[in-house]
């Protein structure tokens, strides 16, 4: 099945609800245990302690935008060039990460409209391979923003990410630069970008369009930096202070404009658009 | 005197031996000259074997040998007049990197770059090479300067990474290395990034993100350490020779995928052998780069840094 196909079978699936009733997960955070389908409903937020469930790219694009959107195709890139080996080989990696996924990469567009106002709306996904930036995450960023670009409409981004997918060594380090052109020609053509930061979005993923955007939007309790705590851990040889990274601590230190409950993101997002209105084009 | 990479062992006892002879002969005066002669030929002929066939886990030691020069080596012996501009007018200085105007020959240019210092008290001023928000702030500071006066960007890389700390987190790290990256990008005057020593992950690319990129010959440019991506491929560091190979950073490897455009040459056994060589031939490789771009419209640079990223990957 090529990835096409999946996406062909996976509109379909796209706002059906696949949770049994009788289901029971238990939250990550609190531990209390919850219906599936009552925390399914409640946008995967936990009724109890509030903590934001990580949600994958399907789930995300349902719940922002109007019915009636239509999900981009992913562009093609070169997969492998560096032949990457470690105890696995890396298209044997990618095979089994397809195998449990609609999509071709982490990365997924959608363009449609969020209470009317047009969009592009990237979703990038923790489960695809930690939604690591490689080649194809630049090249779909690539492919929204210029998507973006030509219908006149604002670029909207969640993004989640380890950081860079190492089984492409350099290459994925050059798409930071890469993604930053992107946003160089959106900035260009007087279309804005709003980063919704989700958990976790670290590495090179922060350190390049994650951190770039003309409002920068954080959901609640998620982590979001640069190095990882561990690194940082072994480099101060300190406790790290309470909070340290998370959407709240970035908040607190001017790094993003708003912490937006997940229930409350598709009217924050459309009140933006509505005001970052394209530009008019200069005659 | 020269302190030896564990690979070179073996080059270290016959130099060892040459002092040894060299020392007999002084104190005995006795003539040995044929034989230290032959010794010496030998090292540097397995000197020569040595670093032709570098793997890249021994390029990574090569790139990180502490006599290696770094950035005020360079200035020093490339260019004259440096006057070192400080200060991100925000938060602090950062002495991990330093920029300033200087002269090339006659070509008036702003150089950036990241300085890890030579002994253990440099090494702590600058904080190992390690940036921090203000200095890639500062370095945007410089950029924007040297573009509103005409000035081409130089930059020299050598970091093993931004720093990894609480207060670097607090005051954006992140955000700081995708200003800056964005900085490079929108610079309307000549960009020439030179990765000297480690290109380390965004730290570099940060200073790296220009329309010609050089590599000197023994250099490493990668996404993560070779430590690092052990640690957690592999799940031990030990596997770091390996993982080195695998993503492949060595500036042999880089120009074949085009991430970067030309090596410049070292001196036989490394730049830590021949500073001022090594120096020579990185400052004449960046004075023919700068006559090349200097033809261009700063609408025509953007275009060929934009093409230049755009095209990474490409099918």
């Amino acid at each position: 099945m090529n990835w096409i196909t999946r996406v062909r079978n996976s509109l379909s699936r796209i706002g059906k609800r696949e949770t049994p009733d009788n289901l029971w997960i238990k939250c990550p955070s609190c531990r209390e245990m919850l219906f599936a389908r009552e925390y399914e409903d409640n946008l995967s937020v936990c009724p109890r302690c509030e903590h934001h469930g990580r949600i994958g790219a399907e789930a995300r694009i349902v719940q922002l935008l109007d019915p009636g959107f239509m999900l981009l195709p992913a562009p093609r890139v070169r997969e492998d060039p560096l032949l990457f080996r470690d105890s696995k080989r890396y298209p044997d990696r990618l095979k089994t990460a397809r195998a449990n996924y609609p999509f071709a990469d982490a990365l997924t567009h959608a363009l449609g409209a969020i209470e009317g106002q047009k969009l592009v709306l990237g979703v990038q996904d923790f489960a695809f391979m930690g939604g690591s930036m490689g080649m194809a995450v630049g090249a779909a960023f690539v492919t929204g923003v210029e998507a973006a670009i030509r219908e006149r409409c604002g670029y909207v981004i969640c993004t989640a990410a380890g950081g860079a997918r190492m089984q492409e060594g350099i290459l994925s380090l050059m798409q930071m630069p890469k993604t930053t052109v992107a946003l160089r020609r959106l900035k260009a053509a007087g279309l804005p970008y709003i980063v919704v930061l989700t958990d976790p979005t670290t590495g090179g993923v922060t350190a390049s369009y994650a951190m770039l955007g003309d409002v920068q939007i954080a959901e609640p309790g998620a982590l979001i930096g640069f190095a990882g705590q561990r690194v940082i851990q072994d480099t101060i040889r300190e406790k790290l202070p309470e909070g340290f990274q998370r959407a709240e601590y970035l908040h607190a230190h001017g790094m993003v404009d708003m912490v937006v409950h997940r229930r409350d993101l598709r009217e924050t997002l459309a009140q933006l658009l509505d005001y970052l209105r394209p530009a008019a084009k200069s005659a | 005197m020269t302190s030896y990479l564990e690979f070179e062992k073996p080059i270290a006892a016959l130099d060892a031996q040459i002092r040894e002879l060299q020392t007999t002969a002084t104190d005995g005066g006795l003539d040995l000259s044929s034989e230290i002669t032959k010794l010496q030929d030998k090292s540097a002929r397995l000197l020569a074997r040595t670093y032709s066939g570098l793997t890249p886990w021994q390029k990574t030691q090569v790139a990180r040998h502490p006599q290696r020069p770094h950035f005020h080596d360079y200035v020093g012996a490339i260019f004259t007049g440096f006057v070192p501009l400080g200060g991100d007018r925000l938060y602090g200085e950062d002495a991990a990197i330093i920029g300033g105007l200087a002269r090339l020959g006659n070509r008036r240019v702003m150089v950036i770059g990241h300085e890890k210092g030579h002994d253990t008290q440099s090494r702590i001023h600058h904080n190992f090479g390690m940036g921090k928000p203000e200095g890639y702030r500062k370095a945007v500071r410089l950029m924007e300067l040297a573009g509103r006066f005409g000035l081409p960007v130089v930059t020299l890389v050598d970091t093993s990474g931004a720093f990894p700390g609480v207060e670097a987190e607090e005051r954006g790290q992140a955000e700081a290395i995708a200003r800056a990256t964005e900085a490079c990008l929108g610079l309307p005057v000549p960009m020439v990034a030179t990765i000297v020593g480690e290109g380390g992950s965004g730290g570099a690319v940060a200073l790296a993100s220009a329309e010609r990129v050089l590599m000197l010959e023994h250099a490493v440019y990668s996404v993560i350490s070779p430590e690092g991506c052990a640690s957690i491929l592999w799940r031990t560091s030990e596997k770091a020779a390996e993982a080195a190979e695998a993503m492949k950073v060595t500036a042999q490897d880089l120009l074949r995928l085009n991430v970067i455009d030309r090596i410049v040459p070292e001196p036989m056994g490394g730049a830590h052998r021949d500073p001022l060589a090594a120096a020579a031939a990185l400052g004449a490789a960046l004075a023919e780069e700068l006559d090349a771009l200097s033809v261009y419209s700063p609408a025509a640079l953007l275009q060929r840094r934009e093409d230049r990223f755009l095209a990474i990957g490409a099918l």
